[in-house]
C-alpha cells in the first residue's frame, strides 16, 4: 500500500505546513506587514489571496485596506464675524502605508484620535478666518423669497456675494490636513462638513428675527385688507349718494316739466276767454265754499232775487 | 483468560470487533458529505454571489446553483443587488404599512439646518438606494451605510445652505432634491461604494417649530384680508342695486304724477273749451243758466239766508221770520 502511505504522508506534511503557519490568506479587505521576531521586514503585502511566509519566526499583522470612517465631534467655533456656531465634520481615510502606520500610531484607535486633533485643529483654524456666510453658502447665486403678493418671487438683495463658499473651505481643510497625515501612513480621502448650527442663544435670536419678519408681513396683509375695505365702503357711500340725488333731480325735472305743461294747457284754454273763465270758476267756487255753516245776505236787486219783485223783462 | 481488556463487573462482555474497512468507509462518507455541502451553493434570484479564493476575489456568480472549491479554499458572499433600500433623515418610520407610524423621537439634529439667508428650516428627507456594484460594495469602503448617511446629510445641508428659507420650503423643492441626488451619487462614486442612488425625496420641509405660528399667521392674515374685502364687496353689491331700485321708483312716481297732472289739465281744459264753445253760441242765455244753476245748488245748503231790500240802510232791523219759524218748528 505504498500509494496510500505516500498519500497520507503528503497530507500530514501539508497539514503540518499549514499548522506551522507557512501559509496565510489575505481577504480583499486586508493588507498586511510581516514581522520577524517582532520587527517588520519586507514590503507591506496588499494583494488578496494566498501567501507564504517563514513559519514560526515570521508573523503577519493585518490592517484594514478599505476606506475607513472618521466622525468628529461637534465643535464650537467662532467665525471671523464673531458668530458662534457648532461645526461637525466627518472624513474618510485609508491606511496607505501599513508599515509607517504600524511604526507611528500602531492601531486604529490611536489613528482616530490623531485624526481628531489634526482635522479639528485645521477646521477651527480655517473657519475662524472666514465669515459665517462663507461657511454656510456655496455659491453667489441670487436667492429668492416669496414676495408679499405670494405669486411673485423677489430676489434677496441684502446678502453679499461670497468669495469662498462651503465647498472651497472644506477643500482647504482637506488640503491642509492632508499635509500632515502621510507621516502616519494615512491617506485622507475626503473631509466634509456635516453640520453647521447656531449656538443656542444665537438660534433664539434668529428665531426672533424670523418671527418679527413674518409678523410684519402678516400685519401688512391685515392693514391692506382694512384699507381696501374702507375704500370699498367709501365708494359705496359715494355711489349711493349719486343714485339718490340723481333720482331726485330727474324726478323734480319731470314734475317741473309736467307742472309747466299743465300751466300752459290751462293758460291756453282759459286764456281764450279770461272773463268767462273767471265767471265759471267763481260759480264753481260758490258751490265749494257755501255750506251749512255759511250765512248769506242777499239784496233784492240781485240777479237771482230780482224776480221776486217783478217779472218784467229787463 | 486475560485475552481481552479488563472489565469491572461483567466478564462476558467484549468490545465489538469493528472492521477496519468500515471505519475507513465511515470517515470517507463523512468527508464526502462535508465535501458536497461545502462545494455547492445557490444564489437566489435577487442576489449575486461574490467568490473569493483564499481571500482574493475571483468571480461574481449569477442566480442559480454553483460549485466552489471546498474546505475553505473558496468562499462566497451573497449580495442582494435587486433590493431597494431606504435611509430616512429627520424622522423614522416605526412600522410600515397602510398607515406608517412615525417615531416620536426628536431627530432635530438631523433635520434642523441653516439656510442661505441665515434662517433655519426643518428638513425631512429619504434616500432610496440599491447596490449596483457588489464587489466595490464589499471591498472598497468599510461602513457603507454610515458613509451613505454622512454623505447625505452633508450634501443636503450644503444645498439647503445655498438657498433661502422660502426656496427650500416651497420654491425650489424639486430642484434641490435632484441636485442633492446628483451630488450624493458623485461622492459615493468617488469613494467607490458601489451604491446607486435611486431617488432623493424631500418629505416635510417646515420652518422651525418656534417660528411656525408666525409663518401660519401670515397665511391667516392673508385669508383675513380676503375675507374683509369680500365682506365689503358683498355689502356694496347689496346696497347699490337696492338704491338703484329705489331711484327707479322715485322717477316712476314722478312720471306718474306728471301724467296725472297733464291729463287732468287736459281734461279741465277740454271741459272748459267745450263749455266755452256753447257759451260763444249764446252768451247771455248761457251765463244766466249757469248762474241760476249754481244758486239752486247752493241756497238749499245754507241755513241762514237774509233777504234785504235794496233801500235798506244797515242790517240792524232784521227779519226774524226764518229764525222764529225755525224755533216754532222745534
Amino acid at each position: 500500500m505504498k500509494v496510500a502511505q505516500i498519500g497520507t504522508a503528503v497530507i500530514i506534511f501539508l497539514v503540518l505546513l499549514v499548522a506551522s503557519g507557512a501559509f496565510y490568506t489575505l481577504d480583499e479587505t486586508e493588507q498586511a506587514i510581516i514581522l520577524q521576531f517582532g520587527e517588520p521586514v519586507g514590503q507591506p503585502v496588499k494583494d488578496a489571496g494566498l501567501h507564504f511566509k517563514v513559519p514560526f519566526i515570521q508573523d503577519v499583522t493585518t490592517f484594514e485596506k478599505r476606506i475607513i470612517e472618521w466622525d468628529g465631534d461637534a465643535n464650537q467655533i467662532s467665525t471671523e464675524d464673531k458668530r458662534y456656531i457648532w461645526v461637525n465634520t466627518f472624513a474618510r481615510w485609508r491606511i496607505h502605508d501599513p508599515l509607517k502606520f504600524y511604526q507611528t500610531v500602531n492601531n486604529e484607535n490611536n489613528a482616530q484620535s490623531r485624526l481628531d486633533d489634526i482635522i479639528d485643529g485645521v477646521t477651527r483654524d480655517i473657519i475662524t478666518k472666514n465669515k459665517l456666510i462663507e461657511v454656510v453658502r456655496d455659491s453667489s447665486r441670487t436667492m429668492m423669497a416669496i414676495g408679499e403678493d405670494e405669486e411673485i418671487t423677489i430676489p434677496i438683495t441684502n446678502i453679499n456675494p461670497i468669495q469662498q463658499g462651503r465647498t472651497a473651505i472644506r477643500k482647504m481643510i482637506l488640503a491642509r490636513a492632508s499635509e500632515t497625515v502621510p507621516q502616519y501612513g494615512i491617506e485622507l480621502i475626503d473631509v466634509q462638513i456635516k453640520h453647521i448650527d447656531y449656538i443656542e442663544e444665537v438660534r433664539m435670536k434668529v428665531y426672533d428675527r424670523m418671527i418679527a419678519e413674518r409678523t410684519r408681513i402678516a400685519e401688512k396683509y391685515r392693514s391692506e385688507g382694512q384699507g381696501e375695505r374702507a375704500k370699498i365702503d367709501g365708494d359705496r357711500e359715494k355711489r349711493l349718494q349719486e343714485i339718490v340725488s340723481e333720482a331726485y333731480r330727474k324726478a323734480q325735472q319731470i314734475i317741473g316739466q309736467a307742472d309747466a305743461e299743465a300751466t300752459k294747457i290751462y293758460a291756453d284754454s282759459f286764456g281764450r276767454d279770461p272773463e268767462f273763465y273767471s265767471f265759471i270758476q267763481t260759480l264753481e267756487s260758490y258751490r265749494q265754499t257755501m255750506n251749512a255753516n255759511s250765512t248769506m245776505i242777499l239784496k233784492t236787486d240781485s240777479d237771482y232775487l230780482k224776480y221776486l219783485k217783478k217779472t218784467a223783462n229787463r | 483468560m486475560a485475552k481481552g481488556p479488563r472489565y469491572y463487573g461483567r466478564d462476558d462482555l467484549e468490545l465489538p470487533q469493528i472492521d477496519k474497512r468500515l471505519v475507513y468507509i465511515g470517515i470517507a462518507a463523512i468527508l464526502g458529505i462535508w465535501l458536497i455541502f461545502s462545494s455547492v451553493y445557490t444564489v437566489n434570484a435577487d442576489e449575486v454571489g461574490v467568490v473569493q479564493r483564499f481571500g482574493r476575489y475571483t468571480v461574481t456568480t449569477q442566480p442559480g446553483l454553483h460549485f466552489k472549491i471546498p474546505f475553505g479554499v473558496e468562499s462566497v458572499k451573497k449580495v442582494k443587488v435587486q433590493r431597494n433600500l431606504k435611509a430616512e433623515f429627520g424622522f423614522r418610520t416605526r412600522a410600515a404599512g397602510v398607515r406608517t407610524q412615525y417615531a416620536s423621537g426628536n431627530y432635530a439634529s438631523e433635520s434642523l439646518m441653516l439656510t442661505g439667508d441665515l434662517n433655519s428650516a426643518i428638513v425631512e428627507w429619504i434616500v432610496q438606494y440599491r447596490i449596483k456594484n457588489p464587489v466595490q460594495f464589499l471591498f472598497r469602503v468599510r461602513n457603507v451605510e454610515n458613509t451613505l448617511r454622512n454623505v447625505s446629510e452633508a450634501v443636503m445641508r450644503l444645498k439647503v445652505g445655498d438657498h433661502s428659507v422660502d426656496e427650500v420650503i416651497i420654491i425650489n423643492r424639486q430642484e434641490i432634491a435632484i441636485d442633492v441626488k446628483d451630488n450624493i451619487q458623485q461622492l459615493l462614486d468617488e469613494y467607490e461604494t458601489g451604491i446607486d442612488v435611486v431617488t432623493v425625496n424631500l418629505q416635510d420641509v417646515n420652518p422651525p417649530k418656534p417660528v411656525q405660528p408666525a409663518f401660519n399667521s401670515v397665511n391667516e392674515a392673508k385669508q383675513e384680508r380676503e375675507r374683509i374685502i369680500n365682506e365689503a364687496l358683498q355689502a356694496y353689491n347689496k346696497a347699490i342695486p337696492q338704491a338703484e331700485g329705489q331711484a327707479e321708483q322715485t322717477i316712476r312716481q314722478a312720471e306718474g304724477y306728471a301724467i296725472n297732472r297733464v291729463n287732468r289739465a287736459k281734461g279741465d281744459a277740454e271741459k272748459f273749451l267745450a263749455v266755452l264753445q256753447e257759451y260763444n253760441r249764446a252768451k247771455n242765455v248761457t251765463r244766466r243758466r249757469l248762474y241760476i244753476e249754481t244758486m239752486s245748488a247752493i241756497l238749499p245748503k245754507i241755513n241762514e239766508i237774509y233777504i234785504v231790500d235794496e233801500g235798506q240802510q244797515g242790517l240792524v232791523p232784521l227779519l226774524q221770520l226764518q229764525k222764529s219759524g225755525k224755533e216754532g218748528q222745534r
